[in-house]
């Protein structure tokens, strides 16, 4: 067999159903393969767009998300897109195409070092230089990219090893000394944690984007009714915990809600899962939770004890360690009174904004998408204020149903990450939330949607600014917008232009019946909301502030 | 405080990259660097002598190493029983005059004279880091035209 054709039949073994990607010189061999493989292809507008695809895919159903391009700048145009799975623990292989092995160094044409540029980005590399190594390679890559904390993998393959031959060895058992993730927690930490959670008065559960992988949800449920614990979820962990149950107290950190900010500042016991205590969550570390101490599960030693020091830290698999630390569990705390605390944070200080007759409020907005879509759709955003209020106003209560690029915080993911989500879906409403300047970062995927029939719903909260910016620029830049106006183009047409749907909306009684139309509708639509100008998000905690430290919070 | 910090590793391209970079990308200089094959040709381990300038931080780095797929254990000597050598090559001037005074103070630290030609003696020295100190500043008085140091290697004791 050819480089390239066992690069296919890995691909099938391991069980790859859709591609998404960008053909160019240096993979032609493996589009000429493609050509005759059952996998099948997304072509893109743009690798970048290939790449959040395949990362959308894969956070929406939990299977490796597979993204290729060619060498050179076709590579470079992922690497945005790596970066993101990376940040956020996504399953991804990325292949590439390279110049001839021989030619490797020599500045040739669309010669890229990937490797060299993607060390820091991904959680492995390859550079493939002897088409014997080339299955046990991709064997690899895919194993890494799915266990442990999950990350992007990428394959660089030089052309004349797609070209070159060799026997076609199927390694069935992968086993690498060096990568040997921790399942299992620890059982003397698990029961040092469960006496603390015994003794706690005050404990709060804090998860993330681990419990979503580990599948821990129904462990997380088990826990936190079974022992009365409130639950505070980073943006990554919406989801892991429903949204609309009574011990859900929501988003935590610099636009969370003011209950789970106090909840988290005021508890003596957090019991940490899949989260690392990203600077968006703490705010100012020094003052983060000064009477809690802290239970840190996660399956990766590097989070724990990064940004604050862990009192009972365990390395394992969140779903393993939930259970057996139930088990564990003799005495339950008594956290009546403390529910009581917390119930009257969440009376004195809801979510809230001001309604407008006349002008449409972006809250609203995704407020009539929750309820038109009776909170069942998969809500895939932007970055900027349309995502913080689609953490908000949208209640998410099962994983994998809120898709937002966290770590990286990158503009112009959603809409090519809303056409993996449906893929991976196909039965579910996928709606992006998106900004007015998200939208135009990856706005050339129109056509792919289009073309291969991918009904995703845009709803572009067009404020006529970069929310966000802007919004930091009115508080503490004195108003001074700079860069933040935008011009934008008639989205109604460009969306037609392409052969998609597009409905203006500018009036509040317009927004649910639009909102209900472009659910009927078979093909993507964008729907172009003008909303208010200048609405701010909150409550916000400034950068370096403690978290109950919230300005417009009602703190 | 400067740390001693063993690394096992594959034996394969990129990995040293790899190692380097989670030190670069926190601006941290690596004071001296070892790498070869081990008695297993298929492994290498890596020496790094680095200036920690903020424990948290190299601890952090530590287990960013660990968590490297080609990199199999990390052993950091500090705080540990352990052996340690650096070989050093030196050129002093050293006219013919001068050869017996150059030759009683080699003998004293068991150091090597390996060539001697043109009034340049090329000295070997292999010893701990408080030995290689004092051997450079006996030697100063001749003239240090030239060092090079192969960086500090351990080993546990």
């Amino acid at each position: 067999m050819t480089g390239a054709q066992i690069l296919f039949e890995c691909l099938e073994r391991e069980g790859v159903q859709i591609m998404f990607g960008y053909p160019g010189g240096a993979v032609l061999p493996i589009f000429d393969k493609l050509y005759d493989s059952k996998i099948r292809f997304i072509l893109t507008r743009h690798e970048q767009a290939a790449a959040h695809a395949a990362d959308g895919y894969a956070r929406a159903t939990g299977k490796v998300g597979v993204c290729i391009a060619t060498s050179g700048p076709g590579a470079t145009n992922l690497t945005t897109g790596i970066a993101n799975a990376y940040m956020d623990s996504i399953p991804m292989v990325a292949i590439t195409g390279q110049v001839k092995t021989f030619l490797i160094g020599n500045d040739a044409f669309q010669e890229a070092d990937i490797t060299g540029v993607t060390r820091s980005i991904s959680k492995h590399n390859y550079l493939v230089k002897d088409v014997k190594t080339l299955a046990l390679t991709i064997r690899e890559a895919f194993h890494i990219a799915s266990t442990g904390r999950p990350g992007p993998v990428l394959i660089d393959i030089p052309v004349d090893v797609q070209q070159a031959e060799c026997d076609f060895l199927w390694p069935e058992e992968v086993s690498m000394r060096g990568y040997k993730p921790t399942y299992f927690g620890h059982p003397g930490q698990i029961k040092k944690a469960a006496k603390l959670i015994s003794g706690s008065k005050k404990p709060i559960l804090f998860i993330g984007g681990g419990v979503i992988t580990s599948q821990a949800h129904q462990e997380i449920k088990g826990l936190a009714e079974a022992l009365q614990v409130p639950v505070v979820m980073t943006m990554m962990g919406l989801g892991g915990f429903p949204g609309t149950h009574e011990l859900s107290l929501g988003m935590v950190g610099m636009h969370g809600t003011a209950y789970a900010n106090h909840g988290i500042m005021e508890s003596d016991l957090i019991i940490a899962v899949g989260v690392r205590f990203d600077d968006r969550v703490t705010g100012r570390v020094s003052a983060f939770a000064p009477c809690a101490r802290i239970i840190h599960i996660d399956i990766d030693p590097t989070s724990i004890a990064k940004n604050v020091k862990a009192d009972v830290p365990i390395v394992g698999d969140a779903k393993n360690i939930l259970g057996q630390l139930l088990e564990e569990i003799k005495k339950k705390p008594d956290t009546q009174k403390w529910l009581e605390q917390i119930h009257e944070w969440k009376a004195r200080h809801p979510l809230r904004y001001q309604h407008h007759d006349n002008k449409i409020k972006p809250q609203f907005v995704i407020e009539q998408i929750y309820e038109a879509t009776k909170g069942e759709a998969i809500i895939v955003t932007e970055v900027g204020q349309n995502q913080m209020w689609s953490c908000q106003w949208y209640k998410y209560d099962k994983p994998r149903t809120f898709i937002s690029s966290g770590g990286l915080g990158t503009m112009g993911f959603g809409f090519p990450a809303a056409m993996g989500v449906k893929l991976g879906c196909p039965e579910r409403t996928v709606f992006d939330i998106a900004g007015d300047g998200s939208i135009q970062m990856n706005i050339q995927e129109l056509m792919t949607v289009v073309c291969n029939k991918i009904p995703v719903k845009v709803a572009i909260l067009n404020n006529g600014y970069l929310g966000m910016v802007r919004q930091w620029q009115e508080l503490f830049y004195k108003k001074r917008y700079s860069q933040t106006k935008l011009c934008n183009p008639d989205f109604v047409r460009v969306a037609e232009a392409y052969g998609a749907v597009g409905i203006r909306v500018e009036k509040t009684e317009e927004v649910r019946p639009a909102i209900e139309k472009a659910l009927k509708i078979d093909n993507a639509v964008f729907l172009d909301f003008l909303v208010e100008e200048e609405e701010n998000v909150y409550p916000m905690v400034p950068a370096g502030e403690a978290i109950n430290r919230m300005i417009g919070g009602m703190a | 405080m400067k740390h001693i910090i063993s690394v096992l590793v594959e034996n394969k391209f990129g990995v040293l990259a790899r190692i380097a970079g989670l030190f670069s990308a926190r601006g941290y200089n690596i004071s001296s660097l070892a790498v070869s094959e081990t008695q297993d040709d298929a492994l290498s381990c890596m020496t790094i002598v680095v200036e920690a300038e903020d424990e948290k931080i190299l601890e952090q780095i530590k287990k960013q190493l660990n968590r490297l797929v080609d990199v199999l254990t990390v052993t950091d000597f500090t705080k540990k029983e352990h052996i340690e050598r650096e070989l050093i090559l030196a050129k002093v001037s050293c006219p013919a005059k001068n050869k017996t005074k150059l030759e009683s103070i080699l003998d004293k630290f068991q150091a090597k004279m390996i060539q001697h030609k043109g009034g340049i003696a090329a000295i070997e020295f292999v010893g701990q880091q408080q030995e290689i100190k004092q051997l450079l500043h006996e030697l100063e008085q001749f003239g240090i035209r030239e060092l090079v140091r192969t960086g500090r290697i351990a080993i546990a004791s």
